[in-house]
């Protein structure tokens, strides 16, 4: 099991590149934090590794499994499920059919209705709602939503989008717990894509700095945590 | 009273043909937010099969399960061939240029069959009869091909509205649509899925063209009438609703013939064009459809 | 995305060059020539129509052939009623047009694509035949337009339909000068704006709606004049000439021609005369039997249509377009 690894990989919109020579790697089993500032290309690289966005050059590999050039619909039969951001949740379908369509392609239906109540029982807020359409969702209920729907795949790699914009900190600090809490239990490996860095860096055990599509640093989360330069520079403390 | 009641009656028969096509088209618009103006051209074609078949094997029935399959195929095959090359290109006219392609590709399946079959009008007959009910000293305009119209359409549309609101295939039909992106990131295969929508509308429309023609005739364009009217109905009720397709195709058979009967016997079609302002000045998006913005 | 397109906008000199030569061209064509150039002609000026309306302001019209059908019948009845001279009643026929093309836009500027269409599409299905209705219309066998001698100075043997070819090529590039202009203008550009965003074009105080409705409004009165043209070359209007086809095939002739594009209305025009002419002599080369002859301009047309949405999405005068992510 070698876990994600990504070698210079460069990405583009166009004439603008968005990655640049991107290298890091992604132990199994770890929860990574990748941290920049707006427009960073943190989002670009999630897309690209997802197959929504063709990479220019470079590699991406998931234990022997190439990234690039797969379609989504395929990554997420080999495990690999990318969150996009809370948008992601259809506002006019009920929860239960926002669950539901993650468990789709599955073809062990038992397994999907064990999962659907593993996660139900993980997000409690859900079991009440299953009925209601999710455009009247909060904010923290429509990204547990969103995770829920990725989890009824029952992933291996787990991709997401900033999972606490907009959101409380009361409820950002519950979800980055819940994710911590899957990951033991599920032995996912998860790659965190956060703007608020100090309590993504918190919750991980590895970060990846990014800044205007380059690598800055990757290492030990604890270690940018407390390294002033990085605090001043990337953190905003 | 008897004279209202028969128009009702034709009104909810001719309605119930609107219905259908009106379902085909919403089903397309369901599943890949486009109008295909080529149901039409499909249509056609699944009931020039039926006819083919009809001449070889003198059962109605038969004919009319040959033409379903054959209208899937069609609805599937367009959409691979045609359509999804279409998706792919975007560029200031990518919204037009699917309109613009079924266009053409209802004149190319018109030219075609004209090309096969000819111009000329070619007759299929009823399976049922066509004699109005007599109840007493009064025969209603009703018959029983009447009913099986009526029976038909009803029958289509309850099964696709059950698969689009209970079962997987429906959900990842109607995800497909709303929230492609999406879908792909669930693992939903989209192209796939899209592909299905569109055999089902060519089913729709392939019996929705051999119901209307056995009292009518068959000939390379004898269906773009019911397109057009097929499509005001389903935009009268609505583009997104299925269900709407059905009130829209009733409303809009039962108003023509009020019409037809009350006013005047050649105002049908201003009249249609009327009924669809009417509705559309009240509510843009047609009696049961969304409002998702301009673009939607 | 595109760059603006930047034809002569003021100067009608090429227009002038090339009145010149169509007419000298006209002298040594047959009859049958005369005719078909006085068909482009029309096409001409009812693609133009198209070309304002879709590819500019972005809206779409499947009935265009029903405002034409306005444009004729206004230029008859007001030659039979008010017995307006040549000139006045294309006058006639644009103003009527365009009254009616702002009443349409009103209720255009409301809908979004499809419904437009739809909308569109039951326009060209239902206004013919309100003609059938109405006996001060003509009913089915229409009424008659009476199309002046072409004057003694031009000689004796100066015929019918070279006068309708020089009638008729006049109009329409006199009406694309305009369209030109009108394209150029900040109106055209406020078109181009809303098209491709309108959110951001709304923000930057461009008034939608009155937008839509204006370009709605001067493309049915281009579509009018056609329909007089139209009306002109058949000395005859009935509903029968302005069936849903045409309505088809005029939108056909734009996007053959680059919908967002001017120039290329011509070779829409000449395409769309071109083809039943190609198509018969294809099928009597191909035996001639009738179900190929009456299919196979059909046949020709779609493909051809086909593959220009397909291969040439910005028309066959741009570049391709790349395929994006």
């Amino acid at each position: 099991m070698s876990g994600l690894v990504v070698k210079e990989l460069n990405v583009s919109h166009g004439a603008v590149e968005a990655i640049r020579g991107l290298s890091f790697t992604v132990a199994p089993g770890s929860l990574t934090a990748i941290i920049g500032a707006n427009g960073a290309g943190k989002t670009t690289l999630l897309r690209a590794l997802s197959g929504l966005k063709k990479a220019q050059s470079g590699s991406a590999f998931w234990n022997e499994l190439s990234l690039l050039g797969a379609k989504p619909e395929g990554l997420v039969r080999a495990g690999v499920v990318h969150v996009a951001d809370g948008k992601s949740v259809i506002p006019e379908f009920t929860v239960e059919e926002n669950l539901d369509l993650g468990g789709l392609w599955r073809s062990d239906k038992k397994d999907v209705v064990l999962a659907k109540t593993e996660i139900l029982q993980l997000f409690p807020a859900l079991a009440t709602r299953l009925k209601q359409h999710a455009a009247t969702l909060s904010g923290g209920e429509r990204q547990m939503v969103a995770i829920g729907r990725a989890l009824m795949s029952r992933p291996k790699l787990l991709l997401l989008d900033e999972p606490s914009l907009g959101l409380a900190p009361k409820v950002i600090a519950s979800i980055f717990d819940s994710l911590n809490e899957l990951r033991k239990e599920f032995g996912l490996t998860i790659v965190l894509v956060e703007q608020n860095a100090v309590s993504a860096l918190r919750v991980a055990d590895n970060g990846v700095v990014i800044n205007l599509g380059e690598l800055v640093t990757a290492g030990p989360a604890s270690q940018i945590l407390s390294d002033p330069a990085l605090r001043a520079a990337y953190l905003g403390v | 009273m008897i004279r209202l009641l028969s128009t009702l009656l034709i009104g909810v028969s001719s309605g119930a043909i609107y219905s259908l096509m009106a379902l085909a088209l919403v089903l397309v618009w369901r599943s890949t937010r486009v109008v295909n103006f080529a149901q039409a051209g499909q249509a056609i074609l699944s009931t020039y099969i039926g006819y083919e078949v009809l001449t070889h094997v003198n059962n109605f029935w038969i004919a009319l399960l040959v033409a379903t399959i054959a209208g899937a195929c069609v609805g599937a095959l367009v959409d691979v061939l045609l359509i999804r090359r279409l998706a792919r290109v975007s560029g200031a006219s990518a919204n037009v240029r699917p309109v613009i392609a079924t266009l053409g590709l209802l004149g190319l399946i018109s030219s075609g069959v004209g090309l096969i079959w000819g111009n000329d009008l070619k007759r299929i007959a009823t399976p049922v009869g066509t004699h109005g009910y007599t109840f007493g000293h009064t025969t209603i305009p009703f018959s029983p091909f009447n009913l099986l119209i009526v029976a038909t359409a009803a029958l289509v549309m309850a099964i696709f509205a059950l698969i689009f609101q209970r079962t997987n295939l429906g959900l990842a039909l109607r995800a497909s649509a709303f929230a492609p992106e999406t879908a792909r990131l669930a693992g939903v295969r989209v192209d796939r899925t899209r592909t299905i929508g569109w055999a089902f509308a060519g089913a729709a429309g392939a019996v929705a063209g051999l119901m209307i023609t056995p009292q009518s005739a068959l000939a390379p364009n004898s269906m773009d009438l019911l397109l057009v009217l097929g499509f005001v109905a389903a935009v009268i009720g609505g583009l997104d609703s299925l269900i709407g397709a059905g009130i829209g195709g009733l409303i809009l058979g039962i108003g023509l013939a009020l019409i037809l009967e009350y006013v005047s016997t050649s105002l049908a079609f201003p009249a249609a064009f009327i009924v669809l302002i009417i509705v559309l000045l009240i509510r843009p998006q047609g009696l049961l459809g969304k409002l998702r913005g301009r673009d939607a | 995305m595109h760059k603006a397109i930047v034809i002569l906008r003021k100067r009608p000199t090429i227009f002038i060059l090339a009145g010149l030569f169509f007419y000298l061209l006209s002298d040594h064509v047959d009859e049958l020539r005369n005719f078909q150039g006085a068909t482009a002609a029309v096409y001409l000026v009812a693609i133009a129509s198209i070309v304002l309306l879709t590819g500019y302001s972005g809206q779409i019209s499947l009935g265009h052939g029903a405002i034409m059908a306005v444009g004729g019948y206004a230029a008859v009845l007001s030659q039979k009623y008010w017995h307006f001279n040549l000139l006045l009643t294309f006058v006639a026929a644009v103003l009527a047009a365009a009254i009616f093309g702002a009443i349409l836009g009103f209720a255009a500027a409301r809908l979004s694509g499809p419904y437009l269409a739809g909308t569109t599409l039951a326009l060209a299905v239902g206004l013919p035949s309100l003609a059938d209705q109405f006996h001060f219309l003509g009913g089915e066998q229409g009424l008659a337009y009476n199309v002046p001698q072409p004057p003694m100075s031009l000689g004796a043997d100066f015929t019918q339909y070279h006068w309708f070819f020089w009638i008729t090529g006049s109009a329409a590039l006199l009406m694309i000068w305009l369209t030109q202009n009108i394209l150029g203008s900040r109106y055209g550009r406020q078109w181009r704006a809303m098209r491709s965003n309108p959110t951001a074009a709304a923000l930057a105080g461009i008034h939608v709606g009155c937008s839509k409705v204006l370009a709605f409004t001067l493309s049915s009165g281009i579509a009018g004049l056609a329909g007089a043209l139209m009306v002109l070359t058949l000395n005859l209007v009935t509903p029968s000439a302005f069936p849903l086809s045409l309505s088809f095939t005029i939108v056909t002739g734009a996007v053959l021609a680059g919908v967002g594009n001017l120039r290329g209305s011509i070779i829409g025009a000449v395409v769309l005369v071109a083809i039943p002419e190609l198509s018969d002599s294809l099928a009597t080369k191909l035996g001639g039997a009738e179900r190929v002859s009456a299919n196979l301009p059909g046949l020709i047309t779609a493909v051809l249509l086909i593959l220009t949405v397909l291969f040439f999405p910005e028309g066959p005068l741009r570049k391709r377009v790349k395929k994006t992510t």
